[in-house]
């Protein structure tokens, strides 16, 4: 077992541990912010898929991350006001059941990042982060002005979704749902990581020339983990605006691309369970200085800078050392 | 529809382009010669503006507020070059969007922490008060025909200073070669913080301009920079004259968008359909150009290698 297999169980326990511990001695809050951290982990562990294994540097993710939060906000606004979606071609109603929302979550933003990304691939370097950042800003002014569904206000849901055989509004038992589609999302990520995809991915980001050498288009290569990407960033939308009942222009503001970056430098780029530790951290760090001042961002960026400027490995580069060679 | 309002509108354009050039010179420039992404030169912005409407307060003189404009944001340039953006130039594109990050970070909170979170007035002087009457009759806002002016005229200056002077000589070399001006005797790291400051002062400039237009307020500096951004892509990243051309570009499509759009689908739609739609399609248009010129020619209008 290597420090980094160490680390990864200490983690998820952790994660476990501190709701359950709030849950017992009966401190809801505790429990929502551990459910916050799970998701934000989530969003990372969608963007570490294309930052870290691919090297691409999206400034941009809050745009699936608020597809998913609007997928869950406009079918659960359609199903408490019993307005039909669209009526042409085919009716379609709106729909408070998780299980329908997520795969739908997944889906669009699934089709968002193969569409923005199939654009944005054509440029590489600097000119990929800026025109990621520039769809991003467009579908931010997009939702700003879509008065349908709220435009600048955002949507408020009253209750949240239904999963079948849980009482969903229960902090504990919405944190559990949270939890187990993270571990899901864990595995699915290790796996592809480990798979030939995965390591041509890695061996993309490290030499092009050499991985189209022996017949593998990095642009292929990069639109599918874009897509997987932006997909799996799209179901911690989904899950987000649940958790807050809300959903607003501001989850696509090029700062939640810039807060979902921050999760996955402070815990470690490229490492699978890197965002998990980035998310948690950062949690922990807007509840403990937050506390302190109210500019607690001021300590945020000199705790960014400092792990930039120092510990470029994050958290895991420090606990655990460089990043092991895979077998 | 009536020409005048075209004509002026066509003005407003000119005017917000010639503003976000002030943004983007420096933005290509810096990343032209040191190869680094400033995410905080909106930052510089706001300290310009903050900087020019604190000084604007306390002594009366507009003239003063912008020589404070400058000098503070060229100051805070070169104390974030000195400390922290120095060490990035030789760090992957990553490091530099998340280092300068950081420094929005603390810019914006620090700003919100000295001055509160109200926003702040800067009142543009007397003499430059009021409208002009240009030819066929059409009335103009003074102010915004000045900033015009000076925005042009600071092109101007830039272009001769790049193309006439020893420093823009070096410049010019430092862009195509880092390395052998270095071997030739040039300081680079002296004729790095004086770019990195030059880039600050025209932000700062620019945000106490605006800020006589705008409110003066944290945050102010972030659309314009990601417009700044789109202008630089857009005219191809290193390349002044390509930051004049598509910061003027997208002064106009942006301005024209809002006001021609709704109109146009109000010839198809009812008024408040096209409002709606011709609105959000102009919020989305620069970003929409911007796109399209990328397809054409991925490295944008002007951009070389």
């Amino acid at each position: 077992m290597t420090k980094e297999t160490l680390l990864n169980a200490v983690l998820l326990c952790l994660l476990l541990a501190v709701p359950l511990i709030a849950w017992v001695s009966d401190e809801p809050f505790i429990i929502t912010l551990t459910t916050r951290a799970v998701i934000f982990a989530i969003a990372g562990i969608g963007l570490n898929f294309a930052l870290g294994f691919g090297g691409l540097v999206s400034l941009g993710h809050a745009v699936f991350f608020g597809i998913g939060g609007y997928v869950m906000g406009i079918l659960a606004y359609h199903a408490q006001t019993y307005t039909p979606l669209m009526e042409w071609p085919f009716a379609v109603e709106g729909t408070k059941s998780m299980l329908i929302v997520w795969p739908v979550a997944v889906v669009v933003s699934g089709l968002a990042a193969l569409a923005i990304g199939a654009l944005s691939l054509r440029t590489t370097g600097v000119y990929f982060i800026m025109i990621t950042l520039a769809f991003g800003q467009m579908l931010y002014y997009f939702t700003i002005s879509w008065s349908t569904y709220g435009g600048e206000d955002g949507l408020s849901i009253y209750v949240r979704n239904t999963f079948p055989g849980l009482n969903t509004m229960d902090p504990i038992q919405f944190f559990a749902i949270c939890y187990v589609l993270l571990l899901i999302v864990l595995i699915g990520v290790h796996c592809a990581a480990r798979s030939s995809f995965g390591l041509m991915l890695r061996a993309a980001k490290q030499n092009e020339e050499r991985v189209q050498a022996v017949g593998q288009g990095p642009y292929r290569l990069y639109l599918i983990a874009f897509t997987i990407s932006g997909a799996i960033t799209g179901l911690a939308g989904a899950l987000f605006a649940d958790l807050n009942r809300f959903v607003s222009p501001t989850m696509l503001s090029w700062h939640t691309s810039g807060e979902i970056m921050v999760f996955v430098i402070l815990g470690g780029v490229g490492r699978v369970f890197g965002p998990v530790a980035g998310a948690a951290l950062f949690i922990l760090l807007e509840h403990s200085l937050g506390g302190l001042s109210e500019y607690w961002h001021i300590y945020l960026g000199a705790i960014l800078l400092g792990v930039v400027l120092f510990a470029r490995g994050g958290l895991y580069g420090l606990l655990a050392g460089r990043e092991v060679a895979h077998d | 529809m009536s020409w005048i309002l075209l004509i002026e509108q066509t003005l407003n354009g000119l005017q917000f382009g010639v503003m976000l050039f002030l943004m983007a010179a420096g933005l290509t420039l810096i990343f032209g010669v040191m190869g680094l992404i400033n995410l905080a030169h909106g930052s510089l912005y706001m300290v310009g503006a903050f900087a020019a409407a604190a000084v604007a307060a306390a002594t009366g003189s507009f003239v003063l507020a912008l020589v404070a404009s400058l000098v503070a944001a060229a100051f805070a340039g070169v104390l974030i070059e000195v400390l922290v953006i120095r060490r990035l130039y030789d760090r992957d594109h990553l490091d530099q969007v998340l280092a300068t990050f950081a420094l929005i970070l603390i810019f914006s909170e620090g700003t919100r922490w000295a001055f509160g979170s109200f926003p702040l007035f800067l009142d543009r002087p007397e003499y430059l008060a009021g409208t002009v009457t240009l030819p066929f009759g059409i009335e103009y806002s003074k102010y915004r025909l000045s900033l015009i002016g000076i925005g042009l005229l600071v092109a101007a200056g830039l272009f001769w200073m790049i193309m006439r002077t020893r420093i823009g000589i070096r410049i010019r070399a430092g862009e195509n070669d880092r390395e052998m001006i270095g071997a030739l005797g040039v300081d680079i790291s002296l004729l790095y913080t004086l770019i990195f400051a030059l880039g600050a002062a025209l932000a700062g400039f620019a945000g106490a301009l605006i800020g006589a237009i705008q409110s003066v307020q944290v945050g102010m500096g972030e659309p314009v920079l990601i417009l700044a951004f789109v202008v630089i892509v857009i005219g191809g990243i290193g390349s002044i004259k390509g930051a004049l051309i598509g910061a003027v570009l997208v002064g106009l499509t942006d301005t024209l968008g809002r006001f021609l759009l709704p109109q146009i689908f109000g010839l198809v739609m009812t008024p408040s359909a096209a409002t709606s739609v011709g609105s959000s399609l102009a919020s989305m248009s620069i970003y929409i150009l911007m796109a399209g010129v990328l397809l054409v020619r991925p490295k944008g209008l002007f951009g070389g290698a």
